[in-house]
């Protein structure tokens, strides 16, 4: 069973006298096979989330569990877990098959099945060819599949993936998420992956965790996340361009936020009374940057409904059923 | 490297190639001096000019040196046994540094525990203590030790070394954190991250500090000259200085020149085998 349990798991650096809390009670229950993707802008502390989770850090407080173990005190090559990190970390004067055959090596995996596993992996992969090259004499892209087969060829229990796909260029990138989907269906085994990406996030997780300076936002599946997003965090965070939030829109409710997407305003004779500010075409749609009192709000239209004149005054009717209501205190979900 | 000189260039390369060639010639020139003084008699040399060409006497004082050392004067023992004698110890200095010193950087980089750095500075301020300064209270301890004219005493004083721990200090920094958290996630135990990557990554910094050491041990003075006193123990440095007549005896300066050139030989030769890991080690390693 590889499932993962974090149990208001808390992480603080001490430097000298002062104490700095991190990552503050984060809890969330993961199946197995799950894949799960941790997202959030720079510095929230996912990173930081995966490493106590790889025992690349110590955990300060709370627990973790992978299958029925808790895993605290356990040493990263005790908890069956293999990770693939950011820069791809390959052992530069190992040959791609001394890099994949490294940890079965160490762990005394006879010769014949250390082959037939770093072969496997590298049909999967499609690195069959390139065994016997060093890293320098591949392609980032290369690289990275080989990064990946040393963690398929450990066959763990948990796949750790640290912002793989940063490295690569667009097009290689999507190319690599594809590969990991596919990886993912065929193997089946329970992945973490943190990336500050959400088109990532979105594309790849079967459920995601939002995080937000060391808080959790939200654990839910991207359907969820996008359409019900939990606070004003998430809300902003998925979806591009982000949820307009309004403090004074009218027909609010007293100290409430009110969130409603770019895409679901329509322009038109009734509603919201909007001067236009920019107007923006990126090929199929258009975006108009308009404003709503002293509040500046996105609509996003298509091209074919014709562009808004620059100051001119617009109205447009947001849809009810896509109407979010926050706790201006709070930031929460109402 | 060679640059290949198209005809249109010749005409002012050649001013660069003159350039050049002064250059060598002065910096060689002494050498030269030397290996000619070293194939003639004692009468040739005495007798001002010297030739500039190489005589005859060459194989002849080449044999003497090696087997009898100076003959006549009980200061000088046979010139292979003091070459064979400086090799050790410079072998020895230069292991046991390089030894020394990878560990010790190695556990300054790597392993977190109290009074870390307090050791590190304490390693970095020795660097304004060369020999020359410490050299009376290790004499006191060395003696202690009973270990005057012993090769432990010889070599043991000069073992530690600042520089090449800064140098795999350095170096060592360099290799990013990722590496050696894969090594983690692989099961590898700090010895054995030591051994299978940290090594082969290291191995154009070892080839450079072997040839920096060797030549530095190679050329001991001050310590072997007061450490040791049995002739037969002396480095080949501290032989040609004996050799060279104190007033009363005339100096065999042919023979003094012939062991010169056989002293420069051994340092020439690890210089150009060595160059040979640096060139490969500096297209080999790349993160």
């Amino acid at each position: 069973m590889a499932s993962i349990s974090l149990r208001n798991v808390v992480k603080r650096y001490r430097t000298g006298k002062t104490e700095l809390q991190v990552i503050h009670g984060v809890s969330a229950e993961i199946a197995d096979h799950e894949f799960i993707v941790i997202v959030g802008p720079s510095g929230c502390g996912k990173s930081t989330l995966l490493r106590m989770v790889a025992g690349l850090e110590e955990i300060s407080g709370g627990d973790i569990a992978i299958g029925p173990r808790v895993v605290n005190t356990l040493e990263p090559a005790e908890r069956d877990i293999a990770m693939v990190f950011q820069n791809y970390a390959l052992y530069p004067h190992m040959s791609v098959f001394g890099n994949m055959a490294y940890g079965l090596k160490i762990k005394k995996v006879p010769p014949a099945e250390i082959a037939q596993r770093v072969d496997k992996a590298a049909a999967i992969l499609e690195l069959g060819h390139l065994l016997q090259r060093k890293p320098r004499e591949l392609s980032g892209g290369q690289r990275q599949r080989v990064a990946m087969g040393r963690a398929i060829v450990r066959q763990p229990q948990v796949f750790l993936f640290d912002e793989p796909l940063s490295n690569l260029d667009a097009k290689l990138r999507a190319q690599t998420r594809l590969e990991i989907q596919k990886l993912h269906r065929e193997l089946g085994i329970t992945s973490l992956f943190v990336t500050h990406d959400q088109v990532e996030a979105m594309t790849l997780a079967q459920r995601m965790m939002v995080m937000n300076a060391g808080k959790m936002e939200q654990f839910g599946t991207p359907e969820e996340v996008y359409s019900r997003p939990a606070t004003t965090f998430v809300a902003s965070f998925m979806g591009s361009p982000p949820m307009n939030l309004l403090n004074h829109a009218p027909g609010a409710k007293a100290d409430s936020i009110l969130g409603i997407r770019p895409e679901h305003l329509d322009i038109g004779d009734t509603g919201w009374e909007l001067q236009v500010e920019t107007v923006e075409l990126l090929g199929a749609e258009r975006l108009v940057h308009a404003r709503l009192g002293d509040e500046k709000l996105i609509i996003r239209t298509h091209e074919d409904q014709g562009a808004p004149a620059v100051g001119s005054t617009i109205h447009a009717l947001p849809r009810e059923e896509r109407l979010h209501w926050f706790d201006a205190a709070t930031g929460q979900r109402r | 490297m060679t640059t290949a000189i198209s005809p249109m260039n010749s005409g002012r390369n050649w001013v660069a190639h003159l350039v050049i060639l002064l250059g060598v010639a002065i910096t060689a020139f002494p050498i030269y001096v030397a290996f000619v003084a070293s194939t003639l008699t004692t009468q040739d040399i005495a007798q001002a000019p010297m030739p500039l060409f190489p005589g005859g006497e060459g194989l002849a004082n080449y044999l003497q040196v090696l087997t009898q050392g100076m003959a006549g004067t009980y200061l000088s023992p046979p010139v292979w046994q003091m070459i064979w004698n400086s090799l050790l110890v410079a072998l020895a200095i230069t292991g046991g540094k390089i030894v020394l010193s990878i560990f010790s950087a190695f556990a300054v980089v790597f392993f977190n525990f109290p009074g870390r750095t307090l050791f590190f500075w304490m390693i970095f301020i020795t660097l304004m203590l060369p020999v020359e300064v410490r050299i009376l209270p290790t004499y006191e301890v060395v003696s202690d030790l009973g270990l005057i004219n012993t090769f432990a005493g010889l070599t043991l004083p000069l073992i530690a070394s600042a520089t090449a721990t800064l140098l795999f200090r350095q170096f060592f920094l360099t290799i990013p954190d990722e590496l050696v958290e894969a090594a983690k996630m692989d099961g590898a135990s700090p010895m054995r991250f030591f051994k299978d990557i940290l090594l082969p990554l290291s191995v154009t910094n070892i080839a450079a500090l072997f040839v920096i050491l060797f030549v530095y041990g190679w050329n001991q003075y001050l310590w072997p000259l007061l450490i040791i006193t049995d002739n037969n123990l002396d480095t080949i440095v501290v032989g040609i200085k004996k050799m060279i007549g104190t007033g009363d005896a005339s100096t065999d300066w042919n023979l003094v020149m012939a062991t010169t050139m056989l002293a420069v030989l051994p340092p020439a030769l690890v210089v150009v085998l060595m160059q040979k890991w640096f060139v490969k080690g500096l297209v080999d390693t790349e993160k």
